[in-house]
C-alpha cells in the first residue's frame, strides 16, 4: 500500500540575515526588505517525507497557509519531489496567532482527506514559538511526537521514530495517522532540474487569473477551463479559502487568535560603559586584579 | 468584576524526581505574580514516586502542590500528561499556568492550550501584571499577564497579553527567572489527584529511552569563558580550556563556533543555546550578534576580548580589549596564578 503524508510549511521572512533597513525608524519590522525564504526545518520535513516516499511508497502532500505568493515554497516542494500541493489563503486568516493557525492547518487537512502522516518543521524562524505542531495534532485529535531526527519503521499500523529528548534521545511508537515535527537533523535535497522544467508552471487559480489578465481569460468559465487543463497536467496548486475547507471565520485570523500583541520594541543597544583595557602585561594585570579585589573571581 | 481570579499554577517538570531548575525559578516568579494578585501560587506535579520533591515546592514559595501519581506518567510523554493538566485546569480554573520553555513544556504546553482554546506565548523572557488597555477592540482588561518575549530572531521585543479565557499560559525561557533562597520552615497544603486515564491517552510508547547528564553545566557557573568564531579553529580553543580551567570556569560558545563544529550544542550560549547570568562572562572571538547577547548580557561582569574594535559584543562588555586571543588569554593566565 502507499501513503498519504502532509507536510505543512511555511514561508518566513529571513530573519537571520536581517539588515539595517529591515527594521523601521519607529521599530516595527519591515517585512519587505527581508528576503523571503522556505522555513529551514520544514525543509526538513519535506525531506523526511520524501525518504518516506523512497522507502515505502507514498503520496507526498505539501500545504501552507499564507499569501498568494507564499505558492514560491509549494513550487520548490514540487522542485524537490512533492506530489501535490495546496495554498491555503484567505484575508480571514491575517493576523493569526498559533491557535487560529493550527485551527485553519486541521480544516485544511481534513479537506485533503484520508492520510498517515503529517509533518511540519519543528518551529519557524519568525515566531520560533514550535506551537503549531502540537496544536494542530490536538485539533486533529491525533498523537503528536515532537523532535523528530528520523523515522526508524513505518508499517500499516504504527510509526516507529526516534526523537530528541533533554540530555538524549528516545525511541517511540505510535499508531498512525499521527503528526510529527522535524529538527534539523538530515540534509534537505536540493530542487532537481529535471523536476524545475517538470513543474516550472505549476500555477494557483490565482496565479492562472493573474497570468490571464492581459489575455481577456477573466471570465471565471474560461479559468475553470483552464484550471482544469492544468489539473490533467498535473500542474494544479490547489488554491482553498476558509469557506473551501470549512474553516469558521470566528476562529481564523485575527478573530480565532487569543492573544493580542500590546506593544513592540526594537531591541537598541544599551550602551555599557565599556573601560578599555590595553592587551599589555600590565593592562591585563591591572584588570585580574582588579576583578579579584571586588570577588568577581577569587 | 468582583469575581474571585483563579490563582497562578505551575507545571513543574521533573526527571527522576529531581525537580527542573526552570521549574523552581518559574515557582519563585509565579510566588510574586500570585501575590501581586493576592492569590495562591500553586504547583502541579506529575509523575510516579515523585511525592519526595513536595516539600522543596513548599521551600520554594508554593501554597500548595497537586501531585499526581501514576506509573503511566512516568516517562514523561504529552498524551497522558496534557489530559491530567486538562482535567485540573477545568475543575480548578486557574488564572495563570506556567511552563518551561524546555523541550517537554514546549510540546505540552501547546497541547493543553489547543484544547482549552487559551492563548500560549512561547519563550517569555520577562512576565509582569498590568492592565490591558484594547483600544482597538475597545476593551480594557484588568491584572492582566504582561507575556514579554524576543521574537523575529530577537530583533524585537513584543508583550503578548491573552485577552481570551483563563488560563493565560505561557512557557518561559530557562535561566532567565530567578531562583530565590529556599525557606526550609515553608509548609503548604498536598493535593493528591488521582489521574484519569484511559488507554487512548497512552497508545504512544516509549521504546528506549537514553538519557545523560549533561557534562557542562552553564546555568551553574559564576564564571564562563565563551569561545566564538574569532578562535578560529577547533585546536585553537584549547585556550579558552585552559582559561576557563585556570579561572575555575566552564567553557561556552557562541553558534558560530558550534555549527563550525569546534565544540559542542552543549556549551552554547544564546536564544538558540542556554542562558546565563554569571558573576564573569568572558567573551573571545566572539563578534556579539544579537542572538548571543540575549542569552548573557545579564552577565554580572563581562570582558570581550576582539581584534575587531567595532564588534557589537564590545556595546554590552564592561571590560573591553582588543587584541589576539592567542596574546591575551595566557597574560590573563599568567597575572591569575601569580596573584592566587
Amino acid at each position: 500500500m502507499s501513503y498519504t503524508v502532509i507536510v505543512f510549511v511555511k514561508q518566513v521572512p529571513d530573519t537571520q540575515n536581517i539588515t539595517g533597513d529591515a527594521m523601521k525608524p519607529d521599530g516595527t519590522v519591515n517585512r519587505s526588505a527581508l528576503p523571503a525564504i522556505f522555513n529551514p526545518e520544514d525543509l526538513n520535513a519535506l525531506e523526511l517525507a520524501l525518504q518516506l516516499k523512497d522507502r515505502y511508497g507514498a503520496k507526498v502532500v505539501v500545504g501552507t497557509m499564507g499569501p498568494p505568493n507564499a505558492a514560491e515554497v509549494l513550487r520548490s516542494s514540487l522542485y524537490r519531489g512533492a506530489d501535490e500541493c495546496v495554498l491555503l489563503t484567505d484575508r480571514s486568516f491575517a493576523g493569526a496567532d498559533t491557535l487560529a493557525t493550527s485551527y485553519a492547518l486541521s480544516c485544511c487537512a481534513n479537506k485533503i482527506g484520508k492520510f498517515d502522516l503529517i509533518l511540519c518543521g519543528r518551529q519557524a524562524i519568525d515566531g520560533d514559538t514550535a506551537q503549531v505542531g502540537p496544536q494542530l495534532a490536538e485539533k486533529l485529535k491525533i498523537p503528536q511526537i515532537c523532535y523528530i531526527e528520523e523515522v526508524i519503521k513505518l508499517d500499516k499500523k504504527k510509526v516507529v521514530a526516534k526523537r530528541a529528548i533533554e540530555g538524549g534521545y528516545e525511541i517511540l511508537e505510535s499508531p498512525l495517522p499521527a503528526l510529527m515535527t522535524v529538527i534539523d537533523s538530515n540534509v534537505p535535497r536540493p530542487q532537481a532540474a529535471r523536476k524545475i522544467m517538470k513543474y516550472k508552471n505549476a500555477r494557483t487559480r490565482s496565479e492562472l487569473a493573474k497570468d490571464h489578465a492581459n489575455a481577456n481569460y477573466t471570465d471565471a468559465e474560461q479559468l475553470a477551463v483552464e484550471e482544469d487543463a492544468l489539473k490533467q497536467k498535473g500542474l494544479l496548486i490547489y488554491e482553498w479559502s476558509a469557506e473551501d475547507v470549512g474553516a469558521d471565520k470566528g476562529r481564523t485570523g485575527l478573530a480565532g487568535s487569543p492573544t493580542k500583541v500590546k506593544n513592540i520594541m526594537s531591541v537598541v543597544l544599551t550602551a555599557t560603559d565599556t573601560k578599555k583595557i590595553e592587551p599589555s602585561e600590565e593592562g591585563i594585570k591591572n584588570l585580574v586584579h582588579e576583578l579579584i579585589d571586588d570577588h568577581t573571581l577569587g | 468584576m468582583s469575581e474571585k481570579i483563579g490563582n497562578v499554577w505551575i507545571f513543574i517538570e521533573q526527571e527522576g524526581g529531581v525537580i527542573a531548575d526552570v521549574s523552581l525559578e518559574l515557582v519563585c516568579k509565579g510566588r510574586e505574580l500570585a501575590k501581586r494578585l493576592g492569590v495562591k501560587a500553586e504547583a502541579v506535579l506529575l509523575g510516579d514516586n515523585v511525592g519526595k520533591c513536595v516539600d522543596t515546592l513548599y521551600h520554594y514559595g508554593c501554597d500548595t502542590v497537586f501531585l499526581a501519581e501514576d506509573k503511566r506518567l512516568e516517562p514523561f510523554t504529552v498524551l497522558p500528561y496534557a489530559k491530567v493538566l486538562i482535567d485540573l485546569i477545568k475543575e480548578h480554573k486557574p488564572n495563570i499556568l506556567l511552563f518551561g520553555a524546555t523541550l517537554k513544556g514546549r510540546e505540552l504546553g501547546p497541547r493543553v492550550a489547543s484544547e482549552k482554546l487559551a492563548g500560549l506565548t512561547a519563550d517569555c523572557t520577562d512576565l509582569q501584571i498590568d492592565d490591558f488597555d484594547d483600544k482597538v477592540n475597545k476593551q480594557f482588561y484588568k491584572n492582566k499577564l504582561m507575556q514579554i518575549r524576543p521574537a523575529f530572531g530577537g530583533n524585537i521585543i513584543a508583550t503578548i497579553v491573552n485577552t481570551w479565557d483563563d488560563p493565560q499560559m505561557v512557557t518561559v525561557r530557562e535561566g532567565v527567572m530567578k531562583m530565590d533562597e529556599p525557606d526550609k520552615t515553608r509548609k503548604g497544603t498536598l493535593v493528591k489527584v488521582t489521574p484519569k486515564l484511559s488507554n487512548d491517552d497512552v497508545i504512544v510508547k516509549v521504546i528506549e529511552r537514553v538519557r545523560e547528564e549533561k557534562e557542562v553545566n552553564l546555568k551553574g557557573a559564576q564564571v564562563i569563558v565563551a569561545g566564538g568564531y574569532g578562535v578560529g579553529s577547533k585546536e585553537n580553543f584549547k585556550l579558552i580550556y585552559a582559561l576557563a580551567e585556570a579561572l575555575g570556569g566552564e567553557v561556552g560558545a557562541s553558534r558560530a563556533a558550534v555549527d563550525a563544529g569546534w565544540i559542542d550544542h552543549d556549551h552554547q550560549v544564546g536564544q538558540t543555546g542556554v542562558t546565563v547570568r554569571p558573576k564573569l562572562y568572558i567573551a573571545c572571538g566572539i563578534s556579539g550578534s544579537i542572538q548571543h547577547r540575549a542569552g548573557m548580557d545579564d552577565s554580572k561582569k563581562i570582558i570581550a576580548i576582539n581584534t575587531d574594535p567595532d564588534a557589537p559584543i564590545f556595546s554590552v562588555a564592561h571590560y573591553g580589549i582588543v587584541g589576539e586571543l592567542n596574546d591575551v588569554i595566557p597574560k590573563m593566565i599568567k597575572a591569575y596564578k601569580a596573584k592566587v
